[in-house]
């Protein structure tokens, strides 16, 4: 009679790959919202053109490996990366540099591996490291000063696509600076914690507007949370060990970074509940997620007190990615009626 | 000059000392967790089906384990077929081969031995041409296959002079049966799904 | 009564919609008899049960039609009076669509009980303790129940505990799946049977106290059970716990988490922790069997489901067929028709409707297409982990589904596979809706399957090992046997030369051949006379064979020796004869070439003779077995047939030879020739072998003596049965040949 057989369960709940990744870019608006309000609109243009060219290079590359196009795009996982990208990228970055980090994210982190699933690393961080060493003046340069910082307005959104698309970066001159967390760094050592807020850049201001963007990730963060989107466990390890490390080695504001500004600086919130939760390329036992979380935590903070770089998200969390697998394998949760957990690699016979 | 001398000598002297101290552990490591009698034969064995067929030209499976621990190709069991040539060669750490036709062609269903038993004139020659003992009878009585014994080596199809044993499909039942893995969905698209068999290892 | 008890959770579950009022607005019906009743006999787990009727039959309800086989086994029972029209395999309800054996009974209408009684009333007491447990347990057994709410297992085997003490007895009464109301319904209306039969299990396992777990979604089911418990009117200790509903929590190990807060050990079973876990419809099946002597022939079967008009719960006889139930309910087939058997996320998509309900079957449902939409395009795992957090065993579903679908089994069993519980909520959950469970369930058979194997070819292994040292060790008694032979042997010799030297004196220096020397060189020269004939027709062969004609010189040259062999042997025969003062050498040395030559007509006419004799006998012993009535009738017959052929051959071979011309076969060509001859070198290494065995066996004193003489004979039979043929063969070949040349 031919009924259809399939394999139980046969109803299933509401959530989907699409729903899940929609509700990562909406939790990204309120950060995304702040950013523009306090750095002007490179960042929303960033993230516009960056899911732009996301979408058209994972079409391209579905195209090309003969896979159902609309299929996979409906999975939003490419937004995402893009999204995520242009948040992180510089506000005044041209655009170029977001070109070829979004392609490069989406074409070979992402669609190399096989596609959405399959990524051993997090494909936006992946771009973002590409033109983070390639481009290194762009990347340090181009990022915009708070308005609280430089104590104007933002530059208006037409000369912002000139600076990003035309090249006309003088016109973003006045607008752009080291980010605080760079400037900071480079400052003290010579001078005391007083005398470097005293400088221009600072203005008097520690984070420099910093603060409200990450307040607004950290929001957005929660929100995930809340729809279990995201589990607690990554997050909070990561920003946990970079509070520690923080208060164990740089105590001393005269001689290092503040913890303030370790965490509500920079990409801190944006990597922790955005970034470093990527489940594809992160551990995914709840052990293995509290190990990755405070190993990127304390990567983060090493990289950006003793390394070469001021912020260090990605760099963190690709070695962390390097690791997952690892940690995953000698994490395997205590399952019901067992005793231990079986750990580590089943033994060849 | 004497300076650099010094400097290679003392290089070249702590080279050879860590040289020599890790050749002794490893020799000490040798002997200490030594392995005792040839367990690849064994471990070569244990992978074969154990039909005790015969096909891959030796009698039986541990003569043909020990010629493949001897050096002899690993695709000569036909019963085995690919999954066992794909063991052996990750046992082996050599490149898999396909079954070599000469030998015989993998069966596609397991079979067993079935004796049409009132055709049966109890000449024992079954008996003798199993390799496994799994047919019950004595002489002059009729024979039968305790079918859960049967390997399906088909030796004793040939000796019957009467052809009354039948090689029949071993079939599924409700308690053998399982799902097979979905096929649907993506996987149905995708060009570049990995061989079951193959490169996975 | 209220004493409270301390609930615990476990991991996970899942909300799904319950959707379980659509068939509790109708009350619990009963269904009409079907026209037919499909019974498999196997309906719970472990061995089929064995059929006690044939067909044709004419049963009673409730009496038993099938037995226990095995420890793990359960009877069967008719669910009504009828007819047993066959037994047969049919399709019965597994997710394989697969036939098994079935009885299939057709009901006579008048639905007439074998007479019965509660346990109580056969053994002649008042009181449900003083029956022992273990004659409540057997008679649990004879009545057929085995579990109903989820696999079916026997429950008597699950009351026999043996020497583990049970603390606490757990009645199942969660229901969590959603749309399932079976056990809703049973509470509601049949309490006083559930909190019977929570009695008589008490008794049986001898445990402390009963505690009744219900989700609280069943709100009148938990009223019911307390108020018979109030009637119970006295004291007790069955208790009535409310748990929070969240699938799965009907689970059993999931279960006894909840009300114990233990956990069954992996690969363990409950009465390891002193826990005894049934489900209440087993309970009430318990109570029917033991207080009224009612075997298990009906249950509760909930239909429910978008294309049924009135989804309702009814009480049917096990074996009534589902489309009969669906059609009862005001099914509406669907375009994508899909009927479950079970819930929606445990049960399994019922192949065709002619299937039968079965012990096991609490519900049928028949979902529209909106209502639980097929699967969608299952998309690649993004490793949210959402699976992990809603799997009720802690396990790490997406690891092993990566395992199961790359076929790495023993990654998979290290992850735990085996505690998977298949209750599919990491399924329902997956945003990617993948068919997670069925990865499972194809990795947990593939490696069971896998399992069979190796332990299969483990005794296989064993087998041969053991058969090849037996075969060493005989080999090594053979061969100990035969050495004493030869020294035994060796001293006769010595003996005899030594009676010879002794006897030096007396003149008789070339001491003739004793009739054994004699024998041996009639054997030696009737072999010389088979090799004659062998290539006498090889040459024919190659005569005749344009491709062979390059062999002629050399096989002419072999027939040459071979025959001067043969005229030395049978001068060597002659002069033995002559020196034993035996018959005339030449009259030896003709009889010993007449008898070499098989084709010579004298020999023909004696086997044609020989095997009319035979088939003479034979017939008489057909008619011998005929009057007695005897079964080996067929056998006979087949002998008959093989001897007529024979003596047909024979004869013909016979009339061949003497008219010179050759039946049927005249135009035989030299390939089949070729074939006859091969098969001719084959039969004679077998004779040769069957010989040699049987003089090993012979001089061993084997049993298989007798065997081997009959095989010996057989054997020798076929090689002159081939020899004819190739003689009837080739002799005109032969001729022709001799035209041409
Ligand atoms: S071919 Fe037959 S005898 Fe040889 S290894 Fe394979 S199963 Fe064993
Ligand atoms: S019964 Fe026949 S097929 Fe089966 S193992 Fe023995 S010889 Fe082989
Ligand atoms: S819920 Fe599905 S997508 Fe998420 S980790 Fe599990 S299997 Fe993968
Ligand atoms: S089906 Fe198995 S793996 Fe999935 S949630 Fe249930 S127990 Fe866990």
């Amino acid at each position: 009679m031919g009924l259809l057989t399939l394999s139980s369960p046969h109803t299933h709940g509401p959530n989907s790959t699409s729903k899940v990744m929609a509700n990562v870019v909406l939790a990204t608006l309120p950060g995304l919202a702040v950013m523009t309000w306090f750095f002007g609109w490179g960042s929303l243009i960033n993230v516009l053109f960056a899911s732009l060219v996301a979408l058209a290079s994972e079409a391209a590359v579905l195209l090309i490996r003969k896979r159902p196009v609309s299929f996979f795009l409906k999975d939003n996982s490419a937004l995402v990366t893009g999204v995520l990208l242009g948040l992180a990228l510089p506000p005044f970055a041209p655009f170029w540099v977001t070109l070829v980090a979004t392609a490069f994210a989406v074409v070979f982190s992402k669609q190399m591996y096989g596609g959405i699933g399959n990524n051993p690393f997090n494909p936006a961080m992946v771009g973002y490291a590409l033109v983070l060493v390639s481009f290194p003046v762009q990347m340090t340069t181009a990022w915009a000063l708070s308005t609280q910082m430089s104590g104007s307005s933002i530059l208006g959104f037409g000369d912002t696509l000139q600076v990003i698309f035309a090249g006309h970066s003088t016109l973003a001159d006045a607008y752009s600076g080291a980010t605080p967390l760079d400037a900071y760094k480079h400052l003290i050592g010579k001078n005391t914690a007083d005398t470097v807020l005293a400088e221009a850049t600072f203005n008097g201001w520690l984070n420099g507007g910093w603060e409200w963007v990450n307040m607004a990730f950290l929001a957005g963060g929660l929100y995930l949370l809340a729809r279990r989107i995201i589990t607690w466990q990554i997050p909070l390890a990561m920003l946990l060990s970079l509070s520690l490390c923080s208060l164990i080695f740089g105590w001393d504001e005269d001689m290092y970074t503040p913890l303030s500004l370790h965490l509500l600086s920079g990409a801190t919130m944006l990597g922790a509940f955005f970034i470093a939760t990527d489940p594809v390329s992160a551990s995914t036992t709840p052990t293995g997620k509290l190990i990755y979380g405070a190993g990127t935590g304390i990567l983060l903070y090493v990289i950006r007190t003793w390394g070469s770089y001021p912020d260090a998200v990605a760099f963190s969390v690709l070695l962390m990615n390097f690791a997952a697998p690892f940690i995953d394998a000698y994490t395997q949760p205590r399952s019901y009626g067992h005793q231990k957990a079986r750990r580590g690699l089943p033994e060849k016979n | 000059m004497s300076a650099a001398l010094w400097t290679i000598v003392i290089a070249v002297g702590v080279l050879a000392v860590l040289a020599i101290l890790f050749g002794a552990l490893l020799g000490f490591a040798a002997v200490r967790f030594k392995v005792e009698g040839n367990p690849v034969v064994d471990q070569i064995n244990n992978l074969l089906p154990q039909t005790q067929c015969g096909q891959c030209g030796y009698p039986g499976c541990k003569p043909y384990a020990e010629a493949i621990a001897g050096g002899d190709k690993i695709n000569k069991c036909p019963p085995g077929g690919e999954s066992t040539i794909q063991a052996l060669a990750d046992l082996l750490g050599v490149e898999p081969e396909p079954l070599d036709a000469e030998h015989g062609a993998e069966k596609d269903v397991p079979t067993v031995a079935f004796i049409r038993e009132e055709e049966c004139i109890g000449c024992t020659k079954c008996i003798q041409a199993c390799p496994v003992d799994a047919i019950l009878g004595a002489a002059k009585q009729m024979h039968t296959v305790i079918a859960d014994e049967c390997t399906g080596c088909d030796l004793c199809v040939e000796p019957c002079p009467v052809d009354c044993i039948d090689m029949i499909p071993l079939s599924k039942d409700t308690t053998t049966w399982y799902w097979q893995a979905p096929t649907s969905g993506v996987e149905l698209i995708a060009t570049d799904r990995r061989p079951l068999t193959g490169d996975a290892a | 009564m209220t004493n409270m008890i301390r609930l615990h959770t476990f991991h996970g579950g899942i909300h799904p919609a319950e959707n379980k009022h659509q068939s509790t607005i109708r009350p619990l019906g009963r269904a009409p008899l079907p026209a037919q009743l499909i019974l498999p006999l196997d309906q719970h787990i472990g061995a089929p049960a064995r059929p006690l009727v044939a067909a044709g039959d004419h049963v009673l309800k409730g009496q038993m039609i099938a037995d226990a086989d095995g420890f793990v086994s359960a009877p069967l029972h008719a669910p009504t009076s009828g007819t047993v029209t066959a037994i047969e395999t049919r399709p019965v309800p597994h997710a394989s669509g697969l036939e098994e054996p079935c009885i299939v009974i057709e009901p006579d209408g008048r639905d007439e009980w074998l007479e019965h009684q509660g346990l109580a009333a056969q053994l002649g007491v008042d009181d449900l303790r003083d029956i022992e447990p273990r004659q409540l347990t057997a008679h649990i057994r004879n009545c057929g129940i085995t579990g109903m709410g989820g696999a079916g297992f026997p429950t008597a085997v699950k009351l026999s505990t043996g020497q583990q003490q049970i603390d606490t007895l757990i009645l199942n009464g969660a229901e969590c799946e959603p749309y399932i109301t079976a056990d809703d319904m049973l509470m509601r209306e049949r309490a006083g049977d559930v909190v019977r039969g929570a009695q008589i299990l008490l008794h049986i396992v001898g445990a402390r106290r009963c505690l009744i777990g219900v989700e609280d979604n069943k709100p009148e089911a938990i009223a019911a059970l307390n108020q018979a418990l109030v009637n119970l009117n006295e004291q007790h200790h069955i208790d009535v716990v409310t748990i929070p509903t969240k699938y799965p929590s009907g689970g059993e190990k999931q279960l006894i988490r909840i009300l114990t807060g233990e956990e069954v050990p992996s690969g363990g079973i409950p009465a390891s922790l002193g826990i005894v876990c049934q489900n209440v419809g087993t309970a009430a099946a318990v109570c029917r069997a033991v207080d009224h002597g009612e075997p298990l022939i009906s249950r509760i079967t909930t239909l429910t489901g978008d294309a049924l008009q009135q989804p309702q719960n009814l009480e049917v006889l096990i074996g009534t067929p589902v489309s009969h139930l669906l059609q009862l309910a005001g099914y509406q087939p669907q375009k994508k028709e899909r009927v479950i058997m079970g819930g929606p996320m445990m049960g399994f998509a019922l192949p065709q409707l002619e299937l039968p309900v079965i012990k096991t079957s609490n519900c049928l449902l028949a979902p529209t297409d909106q209502e639980l939409p097929p699967n969608d395009i299952a998309m690649a795992c993004i490793r949210c982990g959402m699976c992990a957090e809603a799997c009720p065993a802690e396990l790490l579903p997406q690891q092993l589904y990566w395992f199961s679908k790359s076929q790495e089994f023993d990654k998979a069993e290290q992850h735990n596979i085996f505690d998977c519980i298949e209750c599919g909520a990491c399924s329902y959950v997956c945003p990617s809706h993948i068919p997670l469970v069925q990865y499972y369930r194809f990795a947990k058979g593939a490696i069971r399957e896998e399992r069979a194997a190796q332990a299969k070819a483990e005794r296989a292994r064993l087998r041969f090992e053991e058969r090849q040292a037996r075969k060493e060790r005989e080999e090594a008694e053979k061969e100990a046997r035969r050495k004493a032979r030869a020294e035994a042997a060796e001293k006769a010799q010595q003996e005899k030369k030594a009676a010879a030297a002794a006897d030096a004196a007396t003149p008789a220096a070339g001491s003739p051949p004793d009739s054994e020397a004699l024998e041996k060189l009639q054997k030696k020269l009737d072999a010389a006379q088979t090799a004659k004939t062998r290539t006498q027709e090889k040459l024919a062969a190659a005569r005749a064979d344009d491709s062979l004609t390059d062999k002629v010189p050399a096989l002419e040259a072999a027939l040459v020796k071979t025959q001067d062999k043969i005229k030395e042997l049978a001068q060597e025969i002659a002069a033995a004869k002559k020196a034993a003062k035996a018959a005339p050498s030449a009259e030896a040395a003709a009889g010993a070439s007449d008898k070499g030559d098989p084709n010579s007509p004298e020999r023909l006419k004696r086997k044609w003779e020989t095997a009319l004799a035979r088939l003479e006998t034979a017939q008489k012993r057909l008619e011998q077995a005929k009057a007695d009535g005897s079964d080996t009738v067929t056998a006979l017959q087949d002998g008959i047939a093989k001897q007529q052929l024979r003596v047909d051959e024979a004869r013909s071979a016979y009339d061949a030879a003497i008219n010179g011309t050759a039946p049927a076969s005249t135009t035989v060509s030299a390939e089949e020739i070729e074939a006859l001859q091969k098969k001719i070198l084959a039969q004679q290494d077998r004779v040769r072998k069957m010989q040699e065995r049987y003089d090993m066996a012979r001089a061993e004193g084997l049993d298989t003596v007798d065997a081997l003489a009959g095989g010996v004979k057989k054997q020798q039979d076929k090689l002159q049965q081939l020899q004819q043929e190739l003689a009837a063969a080739q002799n005109p070949l032969a001729t022709t040949d001799n035209e041409a040349s």
